[in-house]
């Protein structure tokens, strides 16, 4: 039934039609709503069989999935930012020992200076850890692809994130169809672990390997998520098949065809992008976008498939690598090796700082025009960082920047944009 | 954003504690229930009770794929007439805007008598709704009662469909008493406007 709710009530109801049989998960936004949700959902006894388990902090909670993933549980969790730095050993323990968890990133900044708003720099920060990590454009396709992160990661025995942007996401009222308890159990096999603690056949499960096969476990880790990018798309087409609709996938192509000028992107901004590429497109201008659902596996041979006959890339990206530019921009690049197109990475939206319409526009007709640098930065404040920069110059004692820019700027707590 | 459209665009100005972000919530449902596309979004500032807190409500009749701001608003709502004068209210209002405050005062005494250079003075209207929202649930809760304003100011939602908001939101009792608040805010802003269009020169 289509209903007008909160992506992250969506998304709890979308996790407990998927069966788990442990939630173990420590609150932090704006992860919170999700984990309350299947929270209510376990005490009012909807979401059966399944043990909720309060721990004191994000280590413990994927400790604990791992645990109930190797006993042969369904196992999901969900954090966000600093949550998943202070899991992160836990992370890559997941995926090298081949575990089916499924987590949800509602994605946030990472401090300091300490940010609560939105962008990709925790997905990024665990992007070489093994997990598959998709992208969700809109609440609808977040829901959608918790069904399928559940079927892919149990299909290969490796963990699956489902990346959803923080706030602007997960605190979105919209229309979401939430999947029927007969349709989910339809898609979703009940899981068959590939290995498992079991104590009438016992095994051990984390070995320590040495310099004479950890290269090799690693390939084999590599090899696995290339099944993924034949499963992917596998999946959504099963999914939109079944569900009537279409979510996932590895790459979603718009108004790209004939265009000159794309611009790639994850997560939600997709939208407003394509809000802006539709009015360039009113005025002739022939510009399109590709939105990445799958950033890990890359879908390398997928994207420069996509953006095959194009002159200009524009990678959009909510993440920046101090001291290198964009990340999603070297995968692209990397993909597009060859082959005649410039690829410009654009950091934009870092902290929740909002990525207005207005100034994608402007941002296209400047790539359009040739004119974009390799490393641009969306609607940044030049004069005050130069502000900053001469009072770093002028005296050793500056102090902390992060105060020294805020007092320049003054109070914004009631600014718009 | 989409001018010629039939893209409706709503931001609310409140204080952390008032509801601000349950308003846009419900008047998304309400245009739901009209088999309408909305969106509403909240602006986390500081989550302290008593900051100033914003949040956005997109109504259309397409799909809405935009994740902006809302900063070209047709229409604002107020829940906290003591924000006038601190906080940027009225930044991006589009002309012929609608401004709907909660207070007992008028404009004029508000000292908002500038507006009427942006949109029509039959659009701007004060509704006392921490009373109303007093005398019929007991609680100084502004936000249901002012979407019962809002429907009679602007139209793009029906109180009918505010009602099922909020009975699709709060318990039976609490949500009765909404309702009962947000009619009479309905009536009192229906009048006020019938009266400015009759005192309002061709």
């Amino acid at each position: 039934m289509l209903r007008q709710i909160e992506g992250s009530r969506a998304v709890a109801e979308s996790v407990a039609l998927c069966r788990p049989e442990v939630v173990c998960a420590y609150p932090i936004s704006p992860q919170t709503h999700i984990i309350e949700g299947i929270g209510a959902l376990v005490k009012a006894g909807t979401l059966e069989h399944c043990e909720f388990i309060n721990v004191e902090s994000e280590f413990a909670a994927m400790s604990v999935c791992i645990g109930a993933s190797a006993a042969g549980a369904r196992a999901y969790t969900a954090t966000s930012s600093q949550g998943l730095l202070f899991m992160i050993e836990a992370v890559y323990n997941v995926a090298g020992l081949g575990l089916p968890v499924v987590m949800t990133l509602a994605n946030r900044a990472i401090g300091a200076p300490i940010n609560i708003w939105n962008d990709h720099s925790d997905a990024m920060a665990v992007r070489d850890s093994g997990w598959i990590q998709l992208f969700a454009e809109t609440n609808q396709e977040a829901a959608d692809l918790h069904l399928q992160a559940f079927r892919l990661a149990e299909a290969l025995s490796m963990p699956v994130m489902v990346c959803m942007d923080g706030f602007i996401l997960t605190h979105a009222f919209e229309a979401v169809e939430v999947a029927t308890q007969q349709q989910v159990d339809a898609f979703l096999p009940a899981y068959e672990p590939r290995q498992v603690l079991d104590p009438l056949e016992p095994v051990s499960i984390g070995a320590m390997v040495g310099p004479e096969a950890f290269e090799e476990v690693r390939y084999l880790a590599h090899v696995k998520q290339l099944q993924a990018l034949d499963l992917i798309p596998e999946i959504a087409a099963e999914f939109a098949e079944s569900f009537g609709r279409r979510s996932g996938g590895l790459v979603t192509p718009y108004r790209s065809e004939d265009a000159d000028t794309v611009v790639v992107a994850l997560g939600s901004v997709l939208g407003t992008i394509k809000d802006a590429v539709d009015e360039l497109r009113d005025r002739g201008e022939r510009v399109g976008v590709l939105g990445v659902g799958s950033f890990r596996p890359f879908p390398a041979a997928a994207v420069r498939q996509a953006l095959h006959g194009v002159t200009r890339v524009v990678v959009l990206e909510k993440a920046l690598a101090p001291g290198a530019g964009g990340i999603l921009a070297t995968d692209v690049t990397m993909a597009c090796a060859g082959v005649p197109v410039s690829v410009s990475a654009v950091i934009a939206g870092l902290g929740g700082r909002p990525i207005t319409k207005a100034s994608l526009t402007r941002l296209v007709e400047q790539a359009a025009a040739g004119a974009l640098e390799p490393l641009t930065f969306l609607d940044l404040d030049r004069a005050l960082v130069e502000r900053e920069l001469a009072r770093m110059a002028s005296r050793r004692r500056s102090g902390p920047t992060a105060e020294n820019v805020l007092r320049d700027v003054g109070i914004v707590s009631a600014r718009v944009v | 954003m989409d001018a010629g459209g039939s893209l409706f665009q709503v931001r609310i100005h409140g204080r952390g504690g008032q509801g601000v972000v349950t308003a846009a919530e419900l008047l998304s449902v309400a245009a739901f229930v009209e088999g309408r596309f909305a969106q509403a979004f909240p602006s986390f500032g500081s989550e302290r009770t008593g900051a100033p807190v914003m949040a956005f409500c997109r109504i259309d009749n397409a799909r809405i794929r935009s994740r902006e701001p809302i900063v070209e608003p047709d229409a604002l709502i107020v829940q906290d007439a003591t924000l006038v004068h601190q906080v940027d209210l009225f930044s991006g209002l589009r002309p012929g805007g609608y401004v709907l405050v909660n207070s007992a005062h008028s404009f004029e005494e508000l000292g908002l008598c500038d507006l009427e250079r942006i949109t029509s003075p039959d659009r701007l209207v004060t509704v006392p709704a921490t009373e109303l929202a007093l005398a019929h649930t007991g609680r100084p809760l502004p936000n249901a009662v002012l979407l019962g304003g809002f429907a009679a100011l602007v139209g793009v939602v029906s109180i009918e469909s505010v009602a099922v908001a909020l009975g699709e939101r709060f318990s039976s009792v609490v949500a009765e008493a909404n309702v009962a608040a947000a009619t009479e805010a309905y009536r009192l802003v229906e009048s006020e406007r019938e009266e400015l269009a009759r005192v309002a020169p061709d």
